[in-house]
């Protein structure tokens, strides 16, 4: 198939830039670009090399082990693995899971997305968002946040401790905790713990207000530079509850085209592959998912926080709710298409999980005990949820000893693999093309990976921070400029 | 009434511990609360001298005080610096030969050789790791045997032999090829008549024999060794060899 750019028509004369952060175990991203002589773009690609080998480690492994075993893939939403593996391993048991342990389990993952999408926003994005994207490398870090704009800084760092709070409390750890089971919970709230949580939790709903205040006045002082940065059409793809509204835990997929038309509606989801397909392309170890009713070229979409408010009817949560209703007047009361439209959809999600926290904190199911069930084993599991970076697909099938046999995980970032090299594309046309290189502009491409928050953990979590190098070699293979940023954020030639 | 029985004794790091005949040092040093650090050895089971750890030092040479029977007189030391960074140097051996992934093993907390490894401060594996590649079997409806894990402490042998009567466990090899094998003409546990009741299913002290789908059920924070040592536990032998399902 053929997408703009993606492949130069003669890429032999082409000079090549390559930028590669350096990453650590769960991912590895970097981007290539070909210019020719007159710095023009002919080719733009982002490569992530992903979860190798994770499906294949799995073989062998008892079922009740991997819920665990899949928190190790990544060091940066482990809940999330380890919910939708354990919603496919309550498939396989065929549990149906006590309503209080869904409960417990949806209240483990409003922390999750509390803490993921704080991080992301506060740390990650609000620098270049606060201080323009070619602003002072030194500045442009959360130690800049923090001199520039304490009040904003504490929030962030408040909002994310609360919410990995509610992780270790319900999850029994911090990091990488086993309270979540096949076929329910290990452990409920008590009300001790409940009494803790719900001390602080009308003040984290407030910084999120707040935090959506500040991403909309951000966002309204340039709307056209904002709408304008990395511009381009896509469908979108997430879970929907039954009635239609935002749910990250569990619904039905749904699917709306680049103008709003539904490709497929409320689809139960343990039958996924009747209705996307992932293609493999030489130049990247990551798949290429797309919707099978719209083929190869067209079937690409987009998921996420974006994606998730543009396709729900509405938030079942009240400030989350109005939140949205300003943001889809914005949009001209269709989709939004905007790539930093995400940092704004992602800031609407953390109000609605600090509402849904609190919702949780009052109800007494969950001080229940009856926590697990149990039913007639099946020899193949689907789970799916919603993970702050968008839908999350675990699947597994197992042998009659109750062995792994075969694991198929399509992550968010690998959904939105053909959404960031499009977005990185237009930045490159929009930005780069016929320029000189600078670091500002090679920010420019990061802060358009970024928007995302594709996990490739430390290749995207780090990313202010981490060294990269990139080099523009001429079609012979000279260096012509090399640009290296050191890990305090410091460039140099 | 008979003449009085001279108690015999022996001392263990200047401690006067007595015994009676037929007790090994091992036993006389738990029956007066006296721990010393062990792994294969279970009182409910002949001693078998397969681990090492126990080792104490008797009038000056090392031996293995869970078979070496209590003497009159025998000056025994145990808790010494020395002593303890041998038996450091044998964990981190066992952790090494085998395929131990604490944070991804169910048995976490559990665990007497992950007990023991903390017990014995022991803060890296040190050696370089064998990587071995073992074998798991899963062919029994309620067993699950991972052979990563296993140590070779022949619990289990004993356990099915002495207890059981089932002899469903042996050992086979030499020297680094020692492995665990299953007395069954296809090696598969699915193909014996071990059942998840017997004694040999409870006394693992790694995650080498699983109960099935037990898992995360008891949740970390509330196992064995969470919040008591290894030489507590052991020191009350009737709650070692607990089983831990239902
Ligand atoms: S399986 Fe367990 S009990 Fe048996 S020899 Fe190995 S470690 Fe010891
Ligand atoms: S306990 Fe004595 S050798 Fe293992």
């Amino acid at each position: 198939m053929t997408f703009a750019l993606e492949t130069a028509a003669h890429p032999e004369n082409l000079k090549r830039i390559v930028i590669e952060p350096v990453t650590r175990v769960e991912g590895h991203g970097k981007v290539t670009l070909l210019m020719d002589e007159d710095n023009r773009v002919h080719q733009a690609r982002f490569h992530i090399v992903e979860f190798r080998g994770f499906e294949k480690f799995v073989q062998g492994r008892p079922f009740w082990e991997v819920p665990v075993l899949v928190q190790r893939l990544c060091g940066i939403c482990p809940v999330s693995h380890n919910l939708a593996a354990c919603k496919a391993m309550d498939m396989i048991i065929g549990a149906t899971v006590p309503v209080a342990a869904d409960k417990l389990r949806r209240l483990m993952h409003m922390g999750q997305i509390l803490q993921s999408h704080a991080l992301h926003f506060f740390h990650l994005s609000a620098p270049d968002l606060l201080f323009g994207f070619d602003a002072a490398v030194g500045k442009r870090n959360i130690a800049g946040i923090v001199a520039a704009y304490p009040d904003i800084a504490r929030q962030g760092v408040g909002l994310r401790r609360y919410g990995q709070e509610v992780i270790r409390l319900t999850s029994g750890k911090r990091v990488h905790g086993t309270g979540v089971i096949p076929g329910g919970m290990n452990k409920n709230l008590s009300l001790d713990e409940r009494d803790y949580l719900l001390k602080e939790i009308d003040q984290i709903i407030a910084w999120s207000q707040a935090a959506v205040e500040l991403i909309k006045m951000i966002y309204s002082e340039r709307p056209d530079f904002h709408n304008g940065f990395g511009f381009y059409r896509s469908s979108f793809m997430s879970l929907v509850r039954e009635d239609g509204a935002l749910d990250l835990y569990h619904g039905g997929l749904r699917a709306r085209d680049e103008h709003g038309q539904t490709i497929f509606d409320h689809v139960d989801y343990t039958h996924y592959w009747d209705y996307i397909h992932e293609e493999v392309k030489s130049w990247s170890y990551m798949k290429f998912p797309f919707i099978r009713a719209r083929g190869r070229e067209q079937g690409w979409y987009r998921v996420g926080p974006l994606a998730r408010i543009n396709n729900c009817d509405f938030i079942p949560t009240g400030l989350a709710e109005a939140e949205r209703k300003i943001f889809k007047e914005f949009g001209g009361g269709s989709a939004t298409q905007a790539t930093l439209a995400y940092h704004w959809a992602r800031m609407i999600e953390m109000l609605h999980a600090a509402e849904t926290i609190q919702e949780l904190l009052h109800d007494p199911d969950l001080q229940s005990d009856d926590l697990v069930s149990n039913g007639e084993r099946q020899l193949r599991g689907v789970g799916v949820i919603e993970a702050p970076r968008g839908t999350l697909i675990h699947h597994y099938r197992i042998n009659e000893d109750e062995q792994i046999v075969r694991a198929n995980l399509i992550v968010s970032t690998t959904h939105n693999n053909q959404a960031m090299n499009e977005a990185v594309r237009q930045v490159a046309l929009q930005y780069l093309d016929g320029q000189q290189l600078t670091e500002g502009l090679l920010n420019h491409i990061e802060v358009a990976i970024r928007a995302f928050d594709p996990c490739l953990s430390c290749a995207t979590h780090a990313i202010g921070k981490m060294p990269l190098e990139v080099e523009l070699m001429d079609a012979a293979g000279t260096l012509i400029q090399r640009l290296i940023k050191d890990s305090d954020g410091q460039c140099r030639a | 009434m008979g003449a009085l029985v001279m108690s015999k004794a022996i001392t263990i790091d200047g401690k006067s511990v007595s015994f009676i005949d037929g007790q090994t040092i091992m036993d006389a040093a738990l029956a007066a609360g006296v721990y010393i650090p062990h792994l294969c050895h279970n009182p409910e089971f002949e001693p078998h001298g397969n681990c090492k750890l126990c080792i104490v030092s008797v009038n000056g040479r090392n031996m293995t005080a869970c078979t070496m029977p209590a003497a009159e007189d025998m000056v025994v030391a145990s808790d010494t610096p020395e002593l303890d960074s041998d038996r450091q140097a044998l964990v981190q051996m066992l952790f090494v030969e085998g395929n131990h992934i604490c944070p991804a093993c169910e048995a976490s907390g559990n665990c007497q050789l992950q007990a023991a490894a903390y017990y014995l401060k022991m803060l890296s594996p040190h050696f370089m790791h064998f990587y071995p590649p073992r074998e798991v079997d899963a062919s029994h409806p309620d067993i699950f045997l991972d052979l990563n894990r296993c140590i070779l402490c022949e619990l289990c042998v004993r356990a099915s032999r002495e207890v059981d009567g089932k002899n469903v466990f042996g050992i086979s090899g030499r020297g680094i090829g020692t492995h665990l094998v299953v007395n069954a003409a296809s090696g598969r546990l699915g193909d014996t008549n071990f059942a998840v009741t017997d004694k040999a299913a409870q006394v693992c002290p790694t995650g080498a024999i699983l109960i099935k789908r037990q898992g995360y059920k008891i949740p970390i924070g509330q196992r064995t060794f969470d919040h008591k040592k290894i030489s507590e536990v052991q020191m009350e032998p009737a709650k070692r060899t607990e089983p831990e399902h239902e």
